[in-house]
């Protein structure tokens, strides 16, 4: 019977891995559909960054009450994985509490642990439910997070975390009046802080029942786990995965800086300095495209931007253009590009290489009006947790309405005419420039 | 005021200390030449050589970059470079946060080197050293006042002490506004915004921010921008408030506290 369970649990355990692998592995090769970049700047800084902001999560702190909350779900994630490691050797080995034996007193200290993060995880959850659903704090419930998969995924995520803790502790209480009874293979190693004050709800329960019940919560609770790692990568809470890359990633540079198109800095040089001009192009050389229409213009770090993105909506709630009721939310131009290069990836998926599909990021998921409402003002980049930055995506779709389609409001024409005859953006004749001094 | 540019350095054969690139709101627009003027009576006063370009100076192109015309940006960049690199130019100061960081970290890649301070880091700088004196404490001693962080100098460029330290040497009551330095709101004119109309929505973004500054209880908006400053008074001229409320960049205050 018990090598039937083993052999159960290493099949499982192999599958899910694969799995992930799997998935894992077409999300990376969507990531690289993106244009490479270049990440100037030392690698010390970069690793301050990941201790900082991801490891750290300096900028959660911004907002006291969550980032508390989400500390407690994050630690507890870290430190009861190391729980895991026993929960999976166990499953392989077909033992019982495997270490308990190696650690003797420590081990229950170390439960004990585990269990208070367990709880604090749980009521974590339970708060972060609320929040989303019954005080429906408005970054959170509105919006492009007001219902269909956004609302439903982030709820899942919660629930799944509030059931796997729930069966941890049910599995730890079980054990425990197992422990009383001497049941054969439960290793005596006294009460735990937490499940001891659950186990009296299961004294009644018989030998047999509560095996049943140990064993159904164990399965179960490993089973959830390895369910949860593979929903990860099509959910929003990938992010703690690559959170960290993307704090690696990170610019370095002062936020207000564009990055440079060569291409057009060098069509300026030749045209005015022409004996600088290269004289070997031949003339069927392809046309450089200017900005991104869609993903696969965009850089690797854009996309990996929005493969990080937790949905949290702080880029949105702190966005001038969104605060007085402008289309533009800085949190759905990632979930788009998200959303679209997923699709990109499926396409891939079905022909080998992508197939034209007639669609594009530009106007078939963010429109012209959300672009134009942005004031470049930085805010979503200052207050993403992650190292996100909305704002370069939105400039690149910008740099291709104006360059490559000549969609330009009227008067933003009349700017560039302006600038273009009297070195400014009024009309204002360039000898009255220095008019201000004489008067 | 005495104001010579970078042509008459040249034809006497001097260098000044330092240009002042006066950027287009400060050259062109009226309340802006205000700004521009009280700074250079600063610059007189605490007896700092300075030029302009004067009608060599063109749009940094920051507008056009934001707007998506990269072609005009590289334009004006090579035009101003070229200007800038012939006069061996070292060192600029500018009012405009926007011509700051288009100066000092958009042309460095395109030939373009130099020391660029904004003028609340280059007021500061006077303050510190004691080259400014303030009679009798300031004009502007214990008054109400709270301070804009303009996006370009603050989120853009990590400037948020520099133009509160010029204030505190006013001795004013600072007084900051719940969304303040790094999450500083908006005046609603960047990325181009300041040249076209605001996208449909429920307010405009200057009238949000003008509000939030005038719930504060200050008699006076500080800015460091020329664009957020026309944003903020007509955000204060909408809330009917042009009577109690000023705005004023930092420069107009320092310029109104001197010794004569």
């Amino acid at each position: 019977m018990l090598i039937v369970q083993q052999i159960a649990f290493i099949i499982l355990l192999l599958a899910a891995s694969f799995i992930f692998y799997k998935k894992i592995s077409s999300i990376r090769r969507n990531i690289f559909l993106g244009k490479d970049q270049d990440f100037p700047g030392d690698s010390s800084r970069r690793w301050k960054n990941v201790l900082l902001l991801a490891l750290g999560q300096k900028k959660m702190f911004k907002r006291m009450t969550p980032a508390i909350l989400h500390f407690f779900v994050y630690a507890g994630f870290i430190i009861i994985n190391v729980e895991m490691l026993e929960i999976v050797l166990d499953g392989v080995l077909g033992t019982h509490r495997l270490f308990a034996p190696f650690l003797g007193s420590f081990y229950n200290l170390l439960l004990g642990l585990f269990e208070f993060l367990a709880l604090t995880v749980l009521v974590s959850c339970l708060i972060f439910l609320i929040r989303r659903n019954i005080t429906k704090v408005k970054r959170l419930s509105t919006g492009d997070l007001a219902g269909g998969w956004p609302k439903t995924d982030a709820n899942l995520i919660l629930i799944t975390e509030v059931v796997l803790m729930s069966l941890l502790l049910i599995m730890n209480a079980c054990d425990y009046n197992l422990q009383q009874l001497n049941a054969g293979h439960y290793t005596q190693t006294g009460p735990y802080l937490v499940s001891q004050h659950i186990a009296p709800l299961f004294s009644g329960l018989s030998e047999g029942a509560l095996v049943a019940v140990e064993r159904s919560a164990w399965w179960l609770h490993i089973a959830g786990v390895l369910a949860f790692l593979n929903y990860l990568p099509y959910s929003k809470h990938l992010h703690i995965v690559l959170a960290f890359p993307n704090a690696y990633y990170a610019p370095l540079e002062p936020a207000g800086k564009m990055h440079n198109m060569e291409d057009i800095q060098n069509e300026v040089l030749y045209a005015m300095e022409p004996d600088k001009a290269p004289t070997d192009v031949p003339a069927d050389a392809p046309m450089p495209k200017f900005g991104a229409k869609d993903v696969m213009d965009l850089s690797w770090k854009n996309l990996l931007d929005a493969y990080a993105c937790t949905e949290c909506g702080r880029c949105t709630a702190s966005c001038p253009a969104n605060i007085t009721g402008k289309k533009l939310s800085p949190r759905k131009i990632m979930m788009d590009t998200r959303d679209r290069v997923e699709e990109v990836g499926a396409n891939i998926d079905v022909n080998k290489s992508f197939v034209e599909d007639g669609k594009s990021l530009l106007h078939d998921y963010i429109s012209v009006e959300e672009l134009r409402a942005c004031t470049s003002c930085n805010a979503c980049v200052e207050a993403c947790p992650v190292s996100i930055n909305p704002l370069d995506i939105i400039l690149e779709l910008r740099r291709n309405l104006y360059m490559e389609e000549s969609n330009v409001p009227q008067e933003w024409m009349q700017m560039s005419n302006n600038i273009e005859n009297n070195m400014a953006p009024w009309k204002m004749s360039p000898s009255d420039r220095d008019a201000w001094a004489h008067s | 005021m005495t104001v010579k540019t970078m042509a008459e350095y040249m034809a006497e054969g001097t260098e000044p200390e330092v240009l002042f690139w006066v950027g287009c709101a400060g050259s062109f627009d009226q309340r802006a030449q205000r700004i521009t003027k009280a700074f250079v009576q600063i610059l007189n006063k605490v007896g700092i050589q300075f030029a302009i370009l004067g009608q060599e100076e063109g749009c940094t192109g920051d507008p056009a970059r934001r707007s998506g015309n990269e072609f005009l940006f590289q334009m004006m960049a090579y035009n101003n470079i070229q200007v800038l690199n012939g006069y061996g130019i070292k060192k600029i100061v500018t009012a405009c946060p926007h011509c700051f960081n288009t100066l000092k970290n958009e042309y460095p890649a395109l030939g373009g080197q130099y020391e660029v301070i904004h003028h609340a880091t280059f007021l500061q700088d006077l303050i510190n050293k004691g080259k400014i004196v303030m009679k009798g404490g300031g004009a502007f001693k214990g008054k109400k006042i709270t301070y804009h962080d303009s996006c370009y100098l603050g989120r853009a460029n990590n400037i948020y002490e520099a133009p509160r330290e010029v204030l505190e040497a006013m001795d004013v009551e600072l007084v900051e506004m719940k969304r303040c330095k790094t999450n500083g709101l908006c005046c609603g004119a960047g990325g181009a915004q300041m040249f076209k109309e605001e996208e449909p929505g429920t307010t405009r973004v200057n009238f949000e921010r003008s509000k939030e500054a005038i719930d504060t209880g200050a008699t006076i908006i500080a800015a460091n921008c020329p664009f957020c400053t026309t944003m903020l008074m007509d955000g204060v001229k909408n809330a009917e408030k042009e009577d109690s409320v000023q705005v004023l960049d930092i420069a107009e205050m320092i310029a109104q506290s001197l010794e004569d």
